[in-house]
């Protein structure tokens, strides 16, 4: 696969120092990208030395250290805006998460909201794109609608259409662009196009997407994207919204405080352009110097190539969990309009049980519900298991995670109560 | 600790098997306590007479571990009275937070000991403690529930009005 792509994950591995962690006699399989991702060295080397050497505060900090510091984060700004085909660096808002992104969606288009008015969302959103819909709607007295997903995990557009989701009472549609637990990709343009016909806004949730596949904000038809740094081998504590100037400069403001301001007097102020007046307060500054560093990183790698890996570690991934007895995948089973990010279930194994002892081979992976709760419910369970993929991820690593699946099967099922048994029937 | 040593036979015996399981009529408490990280959810009702436990029937979806401690809690707390029940409840809560320093007392714990191995693993201390959690809210409510007006004949604001929420056997299901 490497000789004909030119993809070398190995040297890819090689820029990430943790990867070559041990557990006990196994070595560490990450397969939890879609929570957190792991960073390459350079990201690492960028945060320590923006410390080191150009640490102040941004734009109130007149001295040379303050001009240093300020250059890095608004030159980390523009790195972004060119990441993700933003027209202009001041499209670019730098927040603590998606969630703060999405959030700050809700609020101030929540403040145009008002009884009749309808939110459209979908129920494989994350937690995080749904509660903060559902405050908005009980602030406003909005009502709040959904798209249901097919049993095979995809948006049922059709299903949509019959009823009429997307209608003249639309104001805001807001749904993720990869689900985080069935790894789909949503025809986001299409959806769009259907909210821009009524005078929708169209919010898109980027958080699995941004990481994984080259996303073009300006060709996606969203007017606002959410994502995060820490899932694309950047910092924690940073998260970008990314809105369309003109709607950016209609908005109020979220958070008050510090450099969101243009003039304070005791009984009112006025507020800065966007997007500083969406930055409330000291902005995550190490934390865009290391996430312009990963989209440094990333783009090195080319974007098209890491989700052309991941397609074909999906592929391998979905071919040999799907050969496993009592095991039943959530979501698309082909590797087609999704991520590498696979949840599947283990009959008569609690995915905690089952995670915990895939945990001591080595093979990290998620069990819960993943902050999408009422998914799980659409779909009849309270929890699954989630292997993701990224970059860095191998074959043999999801060989790892085949056999600690069946390992914990086995176990819990009382097959069998001895450790490495099964191993070598895969490719 | 060897994670299959964790998971002790008597653990997934419970598991497979689980005592006292499902919701019966005639309680005096019902409370209901969640695992936001997990999902894991559980139902329990506490069944008096007078201050004796009679029975503790719970509806539960989790892992083994919460399964399988809500099984063993049960049999050692019914017939007992609601002060030993809650002396029970203290002592697996100390050792389930001590890492593993802390051991119980095999004649009085009998199965729960199998649970000293959890204590290790502290992503799995919370799937332990949820069913004894919930008994130890239910006893709670129950003392609440039995905290009739009676009290305030002694009380110096007689005007104060009664606790409110006093509920008669199985009446609010």
């Amino acid at each position: 696969m490497s000789a004909a792509t030119g993809y070398d994950v190995e040297a890819i591995r090689a820029d990430f120092p943790i990867l070559s962690t041990r557990v006990g006699q196994y070595p560490l399989a990450y397969l939890d990208s879609a929570n957190t991702s792991q960073k390459p060295q350079v990201v690492i080397d960028a945060v320590a030395d923006h410390y080191a050497h150009h640490n102040a505060n941004v734009a109130r900090a007149m001295h040379k250290l303050g001009l240093e510091a300020t250059q890095a984060y608004e030159g980390g700004r523009a790195r972004i805006a060119r990441f993700i085909g933003a027209a202009r660096p001041e499209e670019v808002i730098a927040l603590s998460n998606a969630s703060e992104g999405l959030n700050l969606c809700a609020h101030t288009l929540g403040s145009r909201l008002g009884p009749g008015d309808e939110v459209v969302i979908s129920v494989m959103e994350h937690h995080s794109n749904l509660v903060p819909w559902q405050l908005a709607c009980q602030r406003t007295g909005a009502t709040l609608r959904w798209f249901d997903v097919t049993d095979e995990g995809r948006l049922d557009l059709a299903g949509a259409e019959r009823e009429g989701l997307i209608n003249e009472h639309t104001k805001v549609v807001s749904v993720t662009l990869a689900s985080n637990v069935l790894g789909t990709v949503n025809p986001v343009a299409r959806i769009a196009a259907m909210a821009h016909a009524v005078g929708a806004v169209m919010v898109v949730d980027a958080s699995q997407a941004v990481p994984q596949m080259p996303v073009d904000v300006s060709a996606l038809g969203a007017d606002l994207v959410a994502f995060t740094g820490h899932k694309m081998v950047g910092p924690t504590g940073i998260g970008i919204l990314w809105g369309r100037y003109d709607l950016l400069a209609e908005l109020p403001p979220f958070l008050g405080g510090g450099e969101m301001i243009e003039i304070v007097k005791m009984d009112h102020s006025t507020y800065a352009e966007p997007p500083h007046r969406f930055e409330a307060g000291t902005p995550p500054i190490a934390q865009m110097v290391g996430l312009a560093a990963a989209a440094d990183y990333l783009d090195g790698i080319g974007m098209a190539a890491i989700a052309a890996h991941e397609r074909d570690i999906a592929d391998y991934a979905l071919e040999g969990l799907s050969g496993l007895k009592g095991l039943r995948i959530l979501g698309p089973t082909e590797a087609v309009d999704r991520t590498g990010t696979i949840s599947f279930t283990i009959d008569g194994v609690h995915p905690h049980d089952a995670m915990s002892l895939m945990d001591s081979r080595g093979v990290a992976v998620r069990g819960g519900h993943h902050c999408a709760r009422p998914l799980h419910e659409r779909f009849g369970i309270q929890s699954s298991l989630r292997a993701s993929a990224y970059l860095y991820t191998t074959r043999e690593e999801i060989d790892a995670l085949i056999d600690a699946v069946e390992y914990a099967r086995d176990f819990f099922t009382g097959r069998t109560m001895t450790a490495g048994a099964g191993a070598g029937r895969h490719h | 600790m060897n994670v299959e040593d964790m998971y002790q036979q008597i653990i997934l015996d419970h598991y497979r098997e689980k005592h006292h399981s499902g919701l019966r009529e005639d309680y005096d408490a019902e409370v209901t306590q969640v695992n936001p990280s997990c999902g894991d959810e559980l139902m329990l009702r506490l069944h008096l007479d007078g201050d004796v436990i009679t029975d503790v029937s719970y509806d539960a979806v989790g892992c083994s571990i919460s399964q399988a401690s809500t099984s063993v809690m049960t049999d050692l707390v019914i017939g007992k009275t609601v002060e030993q029940a809650q002396q029970l409840y203290r002592g697996f809560q100390e050792m389930m937070r001590s890492h593993g320093e802390v051991k119980l007392d095999e004649e009085t714990y009998d199965d729960a000991v199998a649970f000293e191995g959890v204590a290790q693993l502290m992503a799995r201390v919370k799937c332990a403690m949820l069913g004894w959690s919930a008994l130890e809210e239910s006893m709670m409510e129950a003392e609440q529930n039995s905290d009739t007006p009676v009290s305030t004949q002694n009380s110096e604001t007689p005007t104060a009005p009664a606790s409110v929420g006093a509920a008669g056997k199985g009446d609010k299901a």
